[in-house]
C-alpha cells in the first residue's frame, strides 16, 4: 500500500525533525565543555585517558596540528587493525578454523584495515567465513567508534572555522575525539544495541552451530556478538556489518522496527549537527536552511528509489503477480523499509543497506550511486556530511557573488580566492578518485577479472559504484563484483584514503583560513544564509557540481541500462 | 617522532580496551540479563536439541509444508547450498540478467506444477531474498499454498488458513514494515496440530 509506505517515510522525517534540536544542543554542550550528567560520571575516566596520552585537552591546535592529529589517529587505527587481522589465525576463540574459508591475505587485511579506519567499511569479505569474533569486537567494533568520532571531530573543527575570528585555533583534536566517544557514541550505542537485541539481534559468543533442522537437513548457523557491532555501525555512520548479508541478515536487523531505529541512528546526529552549527554561529536560520536542503535531497531520493523499486521486475514471467522488485529484498522490510534504508545509508556514508543493491533496478541503483556521488551531503556521514554541504555553500556563495557583483561572504566570513580554491579542490577529490580508478579498472585485465556475470552496462555501474562508495567512505557495494583480489583491494583502498584524508586536510585548511579572518558584522548587504533563495542556490550548486562531473558516467551506466530493459 | 604520534597510539590502545572489549561485554551482560533468548539467536529446541533459529530460514520442500523464499546462498565450496546460515547473501543478479529470468521462470514452473490452476504466483516465492535466510513469506504467498498443504496433510482448508492467520505478524506499531508469516513457526504449528 503506497499510502502506508509514504506514512513510514513521513514518520521518519518527522522524528528526525523533532530530534534535531535536542541532538544539536547536546552536541554543542559536549564540544563547549559541559556534557551534564554523563560528564560528572565519566569525567574522571576522560581525564585519566588524557593523562595516559600525555596531552593537555585545553591546548588549542592550528589547522596543521589538527590535521596531523586527525591523520595519525586514522593511521594508528589502520596499523593496529592490520596487525590484528594478520594475527587472527593464531588468536583463540570462535569461529573455529574449519569455518574460516576465506584466507586473510595481506591485501585483504590492508583493505579491511583502511576501510574500517576511514569509516568506509567496504567489505571485500563475508564476516562469518573470514573473521574471528575477537577481531570483530576488538578490531571492527572499536573502529566503529574511532572512525565515527574522528569524523565528528572533523565536523566540529570545521564549524569552529566559521565561528571564530582572528585566531589560528580550531580546538583540540584529542579532546573532541575522546569526548565524542565517551559522551555521545558510547552511551547511545549501548542503548541501541540493547534495543536491537530486544528485537532479536544476536549477541552470543559461540562457535558456528551445526544443527539438524526440523525436517532433518544439516544447517550451519553462524552466531556471534553481532548486536554490539550493528549498533555502532549505524551510529558512527560506518556500515560494515557482522554478517556477509549486512543489514539484510535476520540476526543483525531482525524487524522493521530495528531497521527504522538503525536508520534514525544514522540520520539524527548529522541532522542535529546543522542545529549545532546554527547555534554556534549565532545564525539558527542558516542552520535550518542547511537542514532543509538536506531534507529536500533526502526526500527526492526516497521518492526516486520508491518509484524505481515499486516497478515490476522485467525478469518476471506473466504467471507471476504484480508487485515491487523483491529480488534481493526481505519480506519483513517490504518496499518502504528497504527504500528508507537505501536512501539513509547511501546519503549517510553508511554501507549497511537492508537489501542487495546489485538486484535493484538500474535507476534504483542509480539513485544510490547519485547520492554517494553528491558527496553524501544529505545528513551524510557523522561530521563529514555537514562539511560536504558547507563546502558546497562556499561555492554557492561565490557563484551568487559573481552573479550580483558583490564580494562573496557567508555568515560574516569573506569567501576569497583562497577559500574558493580549497572548496573546489575538495569538490574535485571525488571525480578524480572515482573516474580515474574506474577507467583504470576497466582498462586492465586485473580490474575486469572482478566483474560479475551481469549484462555489460550493469558491470560498468558496478565498477563506478565501487569507487564512488569507497571515495565517499560509504562502503556499500553491488555485490556481484568480486572485489577480493590484490587489484581491487589496493585500488579501493586508494579511493578510501583519498576520500578520507585528502578531503579532511582540505577541510581543515579551509577552516583554518576562515578562522584567521576577522568576522565581519552582517548587514543588509550580507548573503541571507537563512533564506529560501540561498537554499535554492545551494541545492542547485550541489546538483550542478555533481552533475557536471558525473553525467556521462550516469548516462552510460544506470540510464542506458534502464532504457534498454525489455 | 611527531608529537601527535604518542597520543594517537595510546588513544588507539585505550579505546580498543574500552570500546572493543568493555562495550561489547557490557552489552552482552545486559542483553543476557534482559533478553537471553534473543541474545542467544532465538534458538528453537525440540527434545532438548537445537533444531534452528526462529529468525533464520530453513529448507522446506515437502508437499505438506509451507515453502519459504528461494535462497541463493552457497556452501564453503562455492556450490549452491540454500539457507546456508554460515554464508549469508543474495544472488546479486540484476533485473536485466538473463540468468535471473531463467531462474525465476524455473521457479514459477515448479510452483505451477505443484499448484495447478493457481495464478498469479506471489512475487516473493520466485525471487531470492537479500540475506538468503529470510524467514518470512507474505500472507499472499502463504494463502497461495494453503490448498496444497491442506490436501497433503488431510486437513480442512479453513483450519490451515486459520493457522496461517494466527502465525501472521502485523506491521510494527501498525505501520512499520509488512505483514508477514514465519514459515518455520507455521510448519511447527501444523505439526503440533496433528500431534507430530
Amino acid at each position: 500500500m503506497a499510502v502506508l509506505d509514504f506514512a513510514q517515510y513521513a514518520l521518519f522525517l518527522l522524528l528526525v525533525l523533532l530530534a534535531t534540536v535536542p541532538a544539536g544542543r547536546y552536541m554543542e554542550r559536549i564540544f563547549t565543555g559541559d556534557a551534564g550528567l554523563l560528564e560528572r560520571m565519566l569525567g574522571p575516566l576522560e581525564r585519566g585517558i588524557y593523562r595516559l596520552m600525555g596531552v593537555d585537552p585545553r591546548a588549542e591546535m592550528d589547522w596543521r596540528a589538527y590535521t596531523w592529529a586527525f591523520t595519525l589517529a586514522g593511521l594508528a587505527g589502520t596499523a593496529g587493525l592490520f596487525g590484528l587481522l594478520m594475527l587472527q589465525r593464531i588468536l583463540p576463540g570462535p569461529p573455529s578454523d574449519a569455518y574460516l574459508s576465506t584466507p586473510m591475505t595481506w591485501d585483504l587485511a590492508l583493505n579491511t584495515a583502511v576501510s574500517f579506519a576511514t569509516g568506509t567499511t567496504w567489505q571485500a569479505y563475508s564476516g562469518e567465513t573470514t573473521l574471528r569474533h575477537g577481531v570483530q569486537m576488538l578490531g571492527l567494533t572499536t573502529q566503529g567508534f574511532l572512525a565515527g568520532s574522528t569524523g565528528l571531530a572533523l565536523g566540529m573543527a570545521f564549524i569552529r572555522g566559521f565561528v571564530r575570528s582572528r585566531t589560528r585555533h580550531l580546538g583540540n583534536f584529542w579532546s573532541d575525539f575522546i569526548r565524542s566517544v565517551l559522551y555521545l557514541l558510547l552511551p547511545l550505542a549501548v542503548l541501541l544495541a540493547l534495543a536491537l537485541v530486544a528485537q532479536g539481534g544476536a549477541m552470543a559468543f559461540r562457535d558456528h552451530l551445526a544443527l539438524t533442522t526440523v525436517r532433518g537437513n544439516a544447517q550451519l548457523l553462524a552466531l556471534g556478538p553481532a548486536a554490539a557491532l550493528e549498533a555502532i555501525k549505524n551510529l558512527g555512520t560506518n556500515g560494515g556489518g557482522f554478517f556477509g548479508a549486512n543489514g539484510d541478515h535476520p540476526l543483525a536487523n531482525p524487524t522493521p522496527l530495528s531497521n527504522f531505529l538503525g536508520m534514525l541512528a544514522i540520520v539524527v546526529l548529522p541532522a542535529g549537527l546543522t542545529h549545532t552549527f546554527g547555534r554556534m554561529t549565532g545564525r539558527r536560520d542558516a542552520g535550518w536552511m542547511l537542514f532543509a536542503v538536506m531534507a529536500v535531497i533526502f526526500a527526492l531520493g526516497l521518492g526516486g528509489l520508491h518509484w524505481a523499486e515499486a516497478a515490476r521486475s522485467p525478469a518476471l514471467p506473466a504467471s507471476v503477480a504484480q508487485g515491487p522488485n523483491l529480488e534481493g529484498k526481505e519480506v519483513r522490510f517490504g518496499l518502504a523499509q528497504t527504500v528508507l534504508a537505501g536512501v539513509a545509508t547511501s546519503n549517510g556514508a553508511c554501507g549497511s543497506s537492508a537489501a542487495q543493491p546489485e538486484s535493484f533496478s538500474p535507476l534504483g541503483g542509480g539513485v544510490l550511486l547519485f547520492n554517494m556521488l553528491l558527496g553524501e551531503v544529505a545528513f551524510g556521514g557523522l561530521g563529514t556530511g555537514l562539511v560536504g554541504l558547507l563546502m558546497a555553500a562556499v561555492v554557492a556563495v561565490f557563484l551568487a557573488g559573481l552573479m550580483v557583483g558583490r564580494s562573496p561572504e557567508y555568515l560574516g566570513n569573506a569567501i576569497g580566492a583562497s577559500e574558493v580554491r580549497l572548496a573546489i579542490l575538495y569538490a574535485l577529490v571525488m571525480p578524480l578518485a572515482v573516474l580515474s580508478l574506474s577507467a583504470l579498472a576497466l582498462c586492465t585485465a586485473a580490474g575486469r577479472a572482478g566483474l560479475s556475470g551481469n549484462p555489460g552496462m550493469r558491470q560498468f555501474t558496478e565498477v563506478v559504484f565501487a569507487y564512488a562508495s569507497c571515495a565517499a567512505n560509504n562502503g556499500q557495494a553491488m555485490g556481484g563484483l568480486s572485489a577480493n583480489s590484490p587489484f581491487w583491494n589496493l585500488s579501493t583502498a586508494v579511493a578510501m584514503l583519498m576520500g578520507r584524508f585528502a578531503t579532511g586536510a582540505l577541510a581543515f585548511a579551509l577552516a583554518g583560513a576562515l578562522a584567521a579572518q576577522r568576522r565581519r558584522p552582517q548587514g543588509p548587504g550580507s548573503m541571507p544564509a537563512g533564506s529560501m533563495g540561498f537554499g535554492c542556490i545551494l541545492l542547485f550548486t550541489v546538483v550542478l557540481v555533481t552533475g557536471l562531473s558525473f553525467l556521462p558516467v550516469l548516462v552510460l551506466g544506470p540510464v542506458a541500462e534502464q532504457v534498454t530493459l525489455k | 617522532m611527531h608529537p601527535q604520534l604518542r597520543p594517537a597510539i595510546v588513544a588507539f590502545l585505550v579505546l580498543t580496551v574500552l570500546t572493543g572489549l568493555g562495550y561489547p561485554l557490557l552489552v552482552a551482560a545486559l542483553a543476557w540479563a534482559a533478553f537471553p533468548d534473543q541474545a542467544g539467536g532465538s534458538l528453537l529446541r525440540k527434545d532438548g536439541r537445537v533444531v534452528g533459529s526462529l529468525l533464520v530460514e530453513q529448507v522446506f520442500n515437502d508437499p505438506g509444508d509451507f515453502w519459504g523464499r528461494p535462497s541463493a546462498t552457497a556452501g564453503a565450496d562455492g556450490k549452491p547450498l540454500p539457507c546456508n546460515a554460515a554464508n549469508s547473501g543474495g544472488a546479486n543478479l540484476c533485473p536485466g540478467s538473463p540468468e535471473l529470468a531463467r531462474l525465476v521462470a524455473e521457479r514459477a514452473a515448479a510452483l505451477r506444477a505443484a499448484h495447478p490452476g493457481q495464478e498469479p504466483i506471489p512475487v516473493d516465492l520466485v525471487t531470492a531474498s537479500g540475506s538468503g535466510l529470510d524467514p518470512h513469506i507474505s500472507p499472499a504467498a502463504a494463502a497461495y499454498q494453503v490448498y496444497r498443504v491442506a490436501k497433503a496433510r488431510g486437513l480442512d482448508q479453513a483450519r490451515v488458513q486459520a493457522l496461517v492467520e494466527q502465525c501472521t505478524e502485523r506491521p510494527q506499531l501498525r505501520l512499520l514494515g509488512e505483514s508477514r508469516v514465519n514459515v518455520l513457526r507455521l510448519n511447527l504449528a501444523l505439526d503440533s496440530l496433528q500431534g507430530r
